[in-house]
């Protein structure tokens, strides 16, 4: 192909991405799109049949992929490794084979050590029909993660899915290079109806939408420094930060645990008495906190680079 | 979970060279369908596991109108189906042929 | 056993472990055959939220700021993760993860991480603690699980009853050491009645291997019959793409 079509396609591409709702998109979609034009290569694709060997226990239907696609791309001419969640298959929780494609990915990262992963989380958390196997793969994909970060690579996630990102997701974002969240992701550990069943309607209202949000949404987690960056849901702002994160520097070592030591121990301090987002955010310096969850992505990003940069040296 | 199997001679090859392609989530009321090109050019083969049992006649239909429309010879179909409506199968099952016929850049 | 009569029986030559307000312990323990065991854990039972986690990453960070090669035993006897909207709030996925952090890297850097689990512990508590080991064993009467059967009944939609009766078919989902064990989680059952200093120096001598061979257990156990082969397949094939 000359010059002009590969342009032309490139910005059809563009043109695609742009439209294109990340939060409504399979994770199929999703690496497709987000990626350069036709550079995506799957490992253990649909066609392997590599499906759970412990739904059927459960008469629950399989999914031929179960529900992880792991592979590689390009994005803008860049080697990356790619590992996405189907958030629609059993609410893209782990599961062993899921998992277990997961874990190699990140030990070939590990190896390979200078092609960076991004994972596109999608997920409510273990698999509870396999409960152990998925707790395990949690574990084991932490402890890859950080010996692939150990080894010089990035390892980035993208939170924007119908599932958000609970339960060992979150932790496993927790061991992120880096993150960037959506207004429609989600992050914590325990889920709303999980707290409210445990501790009561008081303690967590899990049918109150705005609470949901507020506490564990991607715009307070922005603002408070659980994610980096903040983007708006389509295809194209998702592609924008990953590229972006790749070229950031992160290493992870002794001195980065210890600048999260003093983060994690500054934000308690500041803000552990705190009952509400809308407090955190006040005591922020954020005139209007009441008028962020309804503010437009382009004006919340602006307030929140005002409010704090985001740090790439302390997770 | 009910397992089904459809074989189909049909006239026409399905257009295209793509040897695989699949569309779908499996969840309630939804399906993936993996699509391969391995079969000689007059068969059309259609293996199905669906979460709602004793719908055989359905799928009978639904299989048999699909292949009638779109003379998918060469095809094999493998479905796995949450319990979708028959007019999502149908839609399903005409994007997956649609996908795999479609040219390579 | 007790809290005291584990010790008692990891560190006869002496020990200085001690709990605080938050049911968490730190300290050291002498060997017997000279150095020393550093100690942290949660105990009573203790939900583990972002206080509790933020202080034990702080231990792991002193004890890989002192240098040196003492191993690191983290005792388990948690609840899961305190659940409340305040440690959501505060964003509790990463102090967990934090934690585990710290104790993957204080084993990568030299530091063998040792999770022993005596008493209770689950989800992400039980990930953030004895998951993050590098090597984790048991004693008897420990009862790790990812969901209590009532939760999981609830959830699932699913009759007790019923996740009771598959649950004899596999290991894979419900609560128990035996079930944590067979899918490759827990290395090794201690006996209580033998003494834990001798079976801590034997698996102190070891020198288990860093990598992390869980799966492989879990494939020889017939818990997990999958995950290793995938993972070395996916591995594999992302390797040769470069």
């Amino acid at each position: 192909m000359s010059a002009a079509p590969i342009a032309k396609r490139d910005a059809e591409a563009e043109a695609q991405r742009k439209a294109a709702s990340w939060y409504e998109a399979s994770a199929r979609e999703r690496v497709r799109l987000f990626l350069d034009v036709h550079s995506f290569q799957e490992f253990i694709g649909p066609e392997q049949r590599e499906i759970s060997p412990h739904l059927h226990i459960f008469n629950l239907p399989e999914q031929f992929d179960d529900g992880m696609i792991a592979g590689r791309g390009l994005l803008e001419g860049q080697r990356v490794f790619v590992a996405a969640q189907e958030g629609r298959f059993m609410g893209g929780a782990f599961g062993e084979v899921h998992g277990a494609k997961l874990t190699g990915l990140l030990r070939a990262v590990r190896d390979a050590k200078s092609i960076p992963l991004v994972i596109l989380f999608d997920t409510g958390g273990v698999r509870l029909q396999e409960a152990n196997a998925g707790e395990l793969a949690i574990a084991e994909i932490m402890r890859a993660l950080i010996e692939a970060r150990t080894a010089g690579a990035k390892v980035l996630g993208l939170i924007g899915g119908r599932a958000g990102c609970y339960g060992g997701g979150g932790l496993i974002a927790g061991c992120c290079s880096a993150l960037a969240v959506s207004e429609q992701g989600r992050i914590s550990v325990s889920g709303p109806e999980v707290i409210e069943t445990n501790r009561g309607v008081e303690e967590f209202d899990s049918k109150d939408r705005a609470l949901v949000w507020r506490t564990m949404g991607g715009k307070h987690r922005r603002l408070i420094g659980g994610a980096e960056i903040f983007v708006d849901d389509t295809i194209e702002s998702f592609r924008v930060a990953a590229i972006q994160l790749c070229r950031c520097a992160s290493a992870f070592d002794t001195a980065v645990l210890q600048s999260e030591q003093m983060r994690l121990k500054q934000r308690l301090r500041q803000f552990g008495f705190c009952p509400d987002a809308v407090d955190i955010w006040r005591s922020q310096g954020i005139e209007n906190p009441d008028a962020v969850p309804d503010m437009a992505a382009d004006d919340f990003i602006a307030l929140a680079n005002r409010i704090r940069e985001p740090r790439y040296d302390a997770r | 979970m009910e397992a089904l199997h459809f074989h189909h001679k049909v006239n026409q090859r399905a257009a295209g060279t793509k040897v695989m392609a699949i569309v779908g989530v499996v969840a309630s009321g939804n399906l993936e369908v993996l699509v391969e090109r391995i079969l000689p050019e007059s068969d059309c083969e259609l293996d199905i596991k669906t979460a709602a049992v004793g719908f055989g006649a359905v799928w009978e239909q639904v299989v048999a109108d699909f292949v009638e429309l779109r003379s998918p010879g060469g095809l094999k179909l493998s479905v796995n189906d949450g319990g979708a409506r028959p007019d999502t199968v149908a839609l399903r099952l005409a994007q997956a042929v649609r996908l795999i016929e479609e040219l390579d850049p | 056993m007790t809290l005291d009569e584990i010790l008692y029986s990891l560190f006869p030559q002496g020990h200085d472990v001690e709990k605080n307000d938050l049911g968490l312990v730190r300290g050291s323990g002498v060997l017997a055959r000279g150095g020393r065991v550093q100690v942290l854990g949660v105990v009573d039972r203790t939900p583990i939220g972002a206080d509790e986690a933020l202080q034990l990453s702080e231990w792991v960070l002193d004890v890989i700021a002192q240098g040196g090669s003492d191993p690191i035993l983290i005792l388990v006897d948690s609840d899961s993760q305190r659940m409340s909207k305040r440690e959501e709030l505060l964003g509790l996925n990463e102090y967990l993860a934090h934690l585990a952090k710290a104790l993957i890297h204080a084993d990568l850097q030299g530091h063998a991480t040792v999770g022993l689990l005596f008493g209770h512990t689950a989800a992400g508590a039980f990930i953030a603690t004895a998951l993050a080991t590098r090597t984790l064993v048991a004693l008897p009467g420990a009862q790790p699980e990812v969901m209590d059967l009532p939760s999981m009944s609830r959830v699932t939609k699913l009759p007790i009853e019923i996740l009771m009766e598959k649950a004899k078919s596999t290991p894979v989902f419900a609560p128990g050491l035996e079930n944590l064990a067979q899918t490759g989680a827990v290395c090794a059952k201690w006996n209580d009645k033998r003494s834990l200093a001798d079976q801590l120096q034997v698996l102190l001598h070891e020198r288990r291997a860093h990598r992390d061979q869980r799966d492989a257990l879990g494939k020889l156990r017939n818990g997990r019959p999958k995950a290793a082969d995938i993972q070395d397949r996916v591995r594999e094939l992302a390797l040769q793409a470069q």
